[in-house]
């Protein structure tokens, strides 16, 4: 299988829709090597079936995604390239958090999975119980491994759907260093999150979403909290 | 393809060895089922013939349906089948080891069923192990093929498990015909091995046919 490159993301015109229901109405962005891309918005208004289609889960009723000159169909190529930390931490928790990252890894076409996935541990502070089974771990832990499991595979596309949910202070630190260190080394960043505080100063550009449409699209955006209330509370 | 395929059977085969969840449920099942038959058809030390055969193939496809709905439950339970598919690996290949795992959890069921029907029920199905062993093996893997197909395009469906026996056994029909078929030539005193072939062949036939739709409608279905 030979590995895709890509510079960009971009959506023209996606939609789609269950049944009647329109999940995601007509959205137009791109985001770019080495940035932030943030989804701001209440509950349904869209973020996540965005993040599924952009991780090929979900395709588009209408519209294109396209990854850099490659269009979804490129298939385990392309997914080569993308990780995705859903609302789900996708872990097996019969499994010890080592054994879910090899396996994770393994997948992924990694040669020496568990040197990868002690690495991995190290990385979320996890080293000392990487033989504990995940059922063991509280919510943060589980999240760090599943941030760990997303990126194991050093994806060009991080896709990220709440990523702070039920981290401490500390971990929340870590995983804002983490996001600004992956794009320092030139992934694309995109994550759908509520919470504006941590976004502030994070995110290189900032879509607001509102019933399934962008409301507002910033770039550098700062005063998150203000322009959120006022777009999405008119 | 070949190492997606070992990796998702050894993590299945982890997961059930720290659970023993389907091991235990499916076995539980399938010997419960052998012993209510038994004790109704046996009568005086002996059930009427081709009984033995009946029984063990309802046995195994009532455990397989069984063990197919919990092996997908543990995968919608954290969603890790959608990470499954977000992998870099071809769609089939996690098709091909959740079949392979599934086939192998219910070898082990088959393992204790036969001896067991054999002994309850009288009934000659070792006198040609080789046969019997060509006839389950091929019986399974059709009976799997299909229910490891719609177990995962039902894993999201609200009503998956009264939705799966219903879409399942009626496509699996051939299987049970042909199983119990050859399973009873196998049984017999005067053992005729051209019928037994004919009801393998079709079992053969049935397997090839059903792993190769399966194999090229598993990633549209997958994709919503």
């Amino acid at each position: 299988m030979t590995s895709v490159e890509f510079d960009e993301v971009s959506a023209e015109d996606v939609s789609r829709h269950f049944g009647r229901r329109r999940a995601v109405s007509r959205m137009t962005f791109r985001a770019s090597r080495g940035t932030i891309l943030g989804l701001l918005g209440p509950n349904g208004a869209g973020k996540s079936t965005l993040l599924a289609m952009l991780a090929t889960l979900l395709r588009p009723s209408s519209g294109t995604i396209r990854y850099g000159t490659l269009g979804t169909s490129s298939g385990p190529a392309l997914r080569e390239r993308i990780g995705v930390l859903g609302h789900d931490l996708f872990l097996y928790p019969e499994l010890t958090a080592r054994e879910n990252l090899a396996f994770f890894a393994g997948l992924y076409g990694i040669a020496d999975t568990n040197a990868r996935a002690r690495a991995a541990l190290e990385r979320a502070g996890l080293d000392n119980r990487s033989e504990d089974p995940v059922s063991s771990f509280s919510r943060g832990m589980r999240q760090r491994v599943a941030l760990e499991r997303a990126l194991i595979h050093d994806p060009r596309l991080a896709l990220l759907d709440e990523p702070f949910t039920g981290l401490d202070d500390a971990s929340t630190g870590a995983l804002v260093s983490r996001l600004k260190m992956l794009r320092d080394t030139g992934a694309i960043v995109i994550l759908a999150t509520h919470d504006l505080d941590l976004a502030e100063g994070l995110l290189d550009h900032a879509l607001f979403l509102r019933d399934g449409r962008i409301v507002e699209a910033m770039t550098a955006p700062d005063a998150l909290r203000s322009t959120y209330r006022s777009v999405i509370g008119r | 393809m070949l190492r997606a395929i070992l990796l998702i059977v050894r993590k299945d085969l982890t997961v059930e060895v720290r659970s023993r969840e389907l091991a235990y449920t499916t076995l539980f099942f399938a010997v419960s089922c052998v012993l209510v038959f038994a004790f109704s058809l046996v009568q005086e030390g002996r059930a009427a013939e081709g009984v033995g055969a009946g029984v063990l193939w309802m046995a195994i496809m009532f455990a397989g349906n069984l063990a197919l709905g919990r092996t997908f439950e543990r995968e919608r339970q954290s969603e890790t089948l959608r990470a499954l598919m977000l992998v870099p690996a071809p769609r089939p290949a996690v098709y091909l080891g959740k079949l392979t795992g599934i086939v192998l959890l219910l070898a082990i069921t088959e393992a204790v069923l036969v001896p067991l029907v054999a002994l309850l029920f009288e009934s000659a199905l070792l006198s040609h192990p080789f046969w019997l062993a060509s006839v389950v093996a091929t019986g399974t893997v059709g009976f799997a093929a299909v229910g490891t197909l719609f177990a995962a395009m039902l894993v999201r469906a609200r009503s998956r498990d009264v939705l799966l026996p219903v879409l399942l056994y009626p496509i699996t029909v051939p299987v049970l015909i042909a199983g119990v078929r050859a399973t009873v030539a196998i049984a017999q005193p005067e053992f005729e091995v051209d019928v037994v072939r004919f009801w393998l062949m079709l079992l053969i036939a049935f397997d090839i046919v059903f792993i190769t739709l399966a194999l090229w409608t598993f990633e549209p279905v997958m994709t919503d």
